[in-house]
């Protein structure tokens, strides 16, 4: 009986739960790196250069005589990191925004936004490419600009939430009492409008990542040699003629991820919003 | 409807200085004196482009006139000229590299909107079916799948292990031999890796959007009212319910103009088609900075026009929007 309704349950929410063990999967691989590995991921031989994969070399290794598996396993932590600090970064100003935007309305909501709109019409891979093109490719830079372009989608949620929220009687009674803005958008709205940003946030790390992939994949990310997946792809590409796994590896593992979050995200959706 | 143009068109204006001042501020991102910065920095950074750098933005002049003089030049598309050493202007070589984009793009968005909408109509129509399902897995698989990473693998299968279609460029180098059926065969033959891989990724969040949007009018009144009026299924799906599903997808299909144009700068480095998206790659490589800048002004510029292009179909299609409270 109970479990029956344990797997029914798990059945039901087979997005959210397959997407988290695939999440904790790379998690666990990106702390425990160290162990994981089998190589030193920047250790260059040249005389192993460019060999299949076989039982001492996972996934063969590269141009530089690298173990290809090893420096998979410690891209997954450039990847969790850019991801989740791109995306904090967006939240950040998603929410901030959001929340005045949608309290205060008027002239404030009127200018943010207009100016949703206006970073809208930016193709964003466009922006991110010339804003590295004035700065310098590095990592901290990736991550600053993917989160900064990635904004205008969690503000035009949280306003339209806080919109919602607003007109409803504890708020109305919260400032009758004279309670200031400031509390009572943190303590009584800010709870409201964070279940749709969990969402908004676990999608955002998937989209980070693979925008995080292509800037490296272009040579404009992650610089060598601190692999990153994308990094790695761009040598696969280089020696796609005879080198088939070092392409075929790293973006195996970009898929894998970023569907992990899609699905969790998803999943996440269905739990938390019953109604769709 | 001339008033509804009107309108949209005014609500334009300021997204255009927007749009502009987003640009500029770009420009100065570099810290300090952006041309002295650029020159020590760069060894390719030469004394004459130095010059030529601060001359172009009137490092000079303060902000807001700086600003002033470049809008005025902006507005009649005045770019300036490219740093390369072939010293031509930025438009000569936006001019040359834009009509390939173009023509990639548009015939990737008519495939992606005729390939998704049956898919997605189709799917909301058998809701929980197994098609539906293998749809849904589809589209998990298209949003997570890394495009540049699938384009590196059927470039490597069909074109280095079956060699079954050119792996690079537009056009063969004996092109100017062929015949006219030859030349488009050449054409199609060339192109049909970077459309299909680019409707591939355009497609999955187009089909889960029209799904959504068919099953939302599936559920209206009317559509149960039109079927108890004993019409036939067919005349319901396709009669009443799909004109009302299609018009949130057309302006779903302009909202994801930027994501395409975007998209290119990848497929055609990969491929290494000579379009804007590669020059803009170059050109990022290069730090050719008024090549970036004007492909930067006329990108932005493109997807307002593609947006505005949704909107006026959708008002023409829709009196709800064009009498609409805003």
């Amino acid at each position: 009986m109970g479990r029956s309704r344990l797997l029914s349950k798990v059945n039901k929410n087979i997005l959210f739960y397959s997407g988290l063990i695939i999440v904790l999967i790379f998690v666990a691989l990106a702390i425990f790196a160290p162990y994981i590995s089998t190589h030193d991921p920047s250790f260059i031989n040249f005389d192993s250069v460019f060999l299949a994969p076989s039982a001492d070399h996972y996934f063969g290794t590269d141009d530089l005589g690298r173990d290809v598996f090893s420096r998979i396993v410690y891209g997954s932590r450039i990847s969790l990191f850019v991801g989740f600090v791109a995306v904090g970064i967006s939240i950040s100003i998603g929410l901030l925004l959001g929340l005045v935007a949608g309290y205060f309305g008027g002239f404030v909501d009127l200018i943010i936004m207009r100016f949703v709109d206006i970073m809208l019409c930016f193709p964003s891979f466009f922006l991110i490419l010339a804003v590295i093109a004035f700065l310098n490719p590095s990592i901290f830079n990736v991550m600053a600009i993917i989160g900064l372009t990635g904004w205008m989608g969690v503000t035009r949620l949280v306003r339209a939430e806080v919109l919602s929220v607003k007109t409803r009687d504890f708020i109305v009674s919260a400032k009758v009492q004279g309670i200031p803005s400031w509390l009572i958008l943190s303590k009584h709205i800010l709870p409201n409008v964070l279940t749709p940003i969990f969402v908004t946030a676990t999608l955002g790390v998937a989209g980070a990542i693979l925008t995080e992939s292509s800037l490296s994949f272009l040579g404009l990310g992650v610089q060598p040699p601190t692999p990153s997946w994308g990094n790695i792809l761009t040598a696969g590409k280089d020696n796609i003629m005879f080198a088939w796994w070092l392409s075929f590896f790293p973006g195996i593992a970009i898929f894998i991820t970023v569907l992990g979050y899609n699905l969790l995200g998803e999943g996440l959706r269905d739990i938390l919003d019953p109604k769709q | 409807m001339l008033n509804y143009i009107a309108r949209r068109l005014a609500g334009m204006v300021p997204l255009l200085i927007g749009i502009t001042i987003i640009c500029f501020a770009v420009i100065h991102l570099a810290p300090g004196d952006p041309a002295q910065f650029l020159s020590s920095m760069n060894p390719k950074f030469s004394e004459s482009a130095h010059e030529k750098f601060v001359k172009l933005y009137g490092l000079d002049k303060p902000l807001h006139v700086r600003y002033i003089d470049w809008v005025k030049r902006v507005a009649v598309l005045d770019f300036g000229e490219s740093f390369a050493p072939d010293g031509k202007t930025v438009m000569e070589k936006i001019n040359e590299r834009m009509p390939v984009t173009i023509y990639l793009n548009v015939a990737g968005m008519v495939l992606i909107f005729f390939i998704a909408l049956p898919l997605g109509v189709l799917s909301a129509y058998r809701q929980n079916s197994i098609f539906d399902k293998s749809v849904t897995v589809f589209v998990f698989v298209g949003f997570a799948v890394p495009t540049f990473w699938l384009a590196l693998m059927c470039m490597y299968y069909f074109g280095v292990v079956k060699g079954w279609l050119p792996i690079s460029g537009l056009k063969s180098y004996n092109y100017d031999q062929l015949t006219t059926l030859g030349k488009m065969w050449d054409i199609v033959h060339h192109a049909f890796l970077p459309i299909v891989l680019s409707v591939f990724g355009g497609l999955a969040g187009l089909s889960r959007f029209a799904r959504n949007s068919m099953l939302e009018v599936l559920g209206e009144e009317y559509v149960t009212s039109a079927r108890a009026r004993g019409l036939s299924e067919t005349r319901v799906v396709f009669k009443h319910a799909l004109k009302n599903a299609l018009l949130p997808v057309v302006t779903i299909l302009g909202l994801s103009i930027p994501g395409l144009i975007g998209g290119s700068v990848i497929f055609e480095s990969i491929f290494s088609i000579p379009g804007m998206g590669q020059l803009f790659y170059q050109s990022v490589m290069a730090r050719d900075y008024p090549v970036v800048m004007g492909v930067l002004v006329l990108g932005a510029i493109l997807t307002l026009i593609g947006n505005l292009v949704a909107d006026i179909s959708y008002g023409l299609v829709d009196p709800r929007i064009r009498y609409g409270k805003k």
